[in-house]
């Protein structure tokens, strides 16, 4: 092996050259710890204020922008093969179909349910 | 191979050192069937990545639950959200995400070979785990204490209890019996390991005593917290709202003419819609925790590796990989956290 690491040589960055994978520089993770943290003190901040029926999506889109962080940075995902991010989100297209086809199915037959049960509900 | 300074060759009783093929050319980590360490590191990726899209689909069925059981009854989800503490969910949250930055920076240390770093940072995405556990079991048995109990199990106390006249079970001190067993085991092991010279052997056991330990910061923080923001946001959570969040048979949504007498058979029936709601409640921060509690195995795995030094950035695999899990262990958890927290 030609570069044998050392653990407090200046050439960090030379060696990084030489590692299997991108090195995340120090600053970038603990910037994207602080957005995620801030991210954290809003959503539970907004259930404060009344936000009506946007509430859930104010929430979840949220929760969205805080997991991409993650897998971008976190995860490495900017750097690494575009071939494992396209694994990932064809699984969150098979998890969007799963929950998509379920919700048509239950709000078509809900109705019908609800009536047929003694006192109106199940 | 990279071997740092103060690493001990009297570890474990004297092992051969594995360190010794530095000048043969040969990288002892690469198997045979792989051209390069580019070629198998790649490999291991696709194959972790495969690994967390079949987990995203498991946990995509309990979502699936989730919604379909939330848009056919929101009032129970309305009525729900008075149980569970958002200042306390928040907190752990904040807490799953350090342990990200930590599980993340330790990558970022063993690509850079540093040792102690690596060893620092592992340690403290362990502790962050355990005190993540400890507000978890105080959050848990204050609803078992409560009769919150899943499905057919699902007594709520009678109702009109003000807030903290409520029983306390026994239950916390069960769920901390694991933590006190391994902070003695592990402080006894690191005393014993140092006592023998085995210092790198002693210094995992001190971690994993910190980690334990840990757990006890949880539960402190989990008793706490609620108390905090009751004082702080007096106006919030003052007793009409904290009342009703302990007084589990009142449907507030429904009119005061039909609050509960149990034998109501709607009432009856607004009870058991909230047995599903806490169903589902328990089973996907259960399997979560779980999820936790393995990571934390192979986290500790990792950490006897770090200590003797065997990742560099040749070498890194087995940290990346398990980063990436729990990576999607915390992803998962930023969406359970306002789905069932932040309900209004």
């Amino acid at each position: 092996m030609t570069t044998t690491p050392h653990s407090h040589s200046p050439a960090a960055d030379d060696r990084a050259a030489h590692s299997l994978a991108h090195v995340m520089p120090v600053p970038v993770l603990i910037g994207v710890f602080l957005a995620l943290v801030l991210l954290t003190v809003v959503t539970v901040v907004a259930t404060f204020f009344p936000t009506g029926s946007f509430e859930i999506w104010i929430s979840l889109g949220i929760a969205t922008v805080k997991a991409s962080l993650v897998a971008v940075y976190f995860m490495h995902l900017r750097y690494d093969t575009p071939l494992n991010a396209l694994i990932f989100v064809f699984g969150l297209i098979f998890v969007a179909l799963f929950l998509g086809l379920t919700m048509m199915d239950t709000h078509q037959y809900q109705p019908d349910l609800m009536i047929n049960q003694p006192n109106g509900v199940d | 191979m990279h071997q740092t300074a103060n690493s001990d060759a009297g570890y474990a009783g004297g092992e051969a050192d594995p360190h010794g093929h530095d000048s043969h050319g040969h990288d002892p980590h690469l198997a045979h069937h792989f051209e390069t360490s580019q070629q198998q590191f790649a490999a291991g990726k696709l194959g972790m990545w495969l690994f967390l899209v079949t987990e995203v689909l498991f946990f995509g069925g309990l979502f699936v639950a989730y919604a379909v059981y939330r848009s056919n009854h929101p009032e129970v989800f309305v009525d729900a959200h008075k149980y569970l503490d958002k200042v306390l969910g928040g907190f752990n949250t904040i807490v799953l995400l350090l342990s990200s930055l930590t599980m993340a920076w330790g990558v970022r240390c063993a690509q850079l070979g540093q040792r102690r770093g690596l060893v620092w940072c592992l340690t403290l995405t362990l502790a962050c785990a355990s005190l993540f556990l400890g507000v978890k079991a105080v959050e848990y048995t204050h609803k078992w204490d409560l009769g919150l109990y899943w499905g057919q199990a699902f007594v709520p106390q009678a109702a009109d209890m003000p807030h903290g006249d409520h029983e306390h079970g026994p239950w916390l001190w069960y769920l901390c019996l694991p933590a006190v067993l391994a902070t003695a085991g592990y402080g006894l092991k690191a005393a014993v390991h140092q006592a023998r010279g085995h210092t790198q052997a002693a210094a995992v056991a001190f971690c994993l005593t910190l980690t334990a330990l840990a757990f006890f910061a949880g539960v402190g923080a989990g008793k706490a917290i609620p108390a905090l923001t009751g004082q702080f946001l007096a106006v919030e959570q003052d007793t009409a709202a904290h009342a009703a969040a302990h007084r589990p048979l009142d449907l507030s949504s429904r009119p005061p003419a039909e609050q509960l007498v149990i034998r109501d058979p709607e009432a009856a029936s607004g009870i058991s819609l909230l047995a599903i709601f806490f169903s589902i409640y328990y089973l996907m921060t259960g399997v979560h925790v779980v999820h936790i509690l393995a990571g934390m195995g192979v986290i500790a795995w990792l950490l006897g590796r770090a200590m003797r030094g065997e990742f560099s950035g040749q070498y890194f695999s087995p940290v990346d990989f398990t980063g990436l899990y729990w990576h999607l262990v915390d992803l998962i958890w930023i969406y359970l956290f306002p789905l069932l927290y932040l309900i209004h």
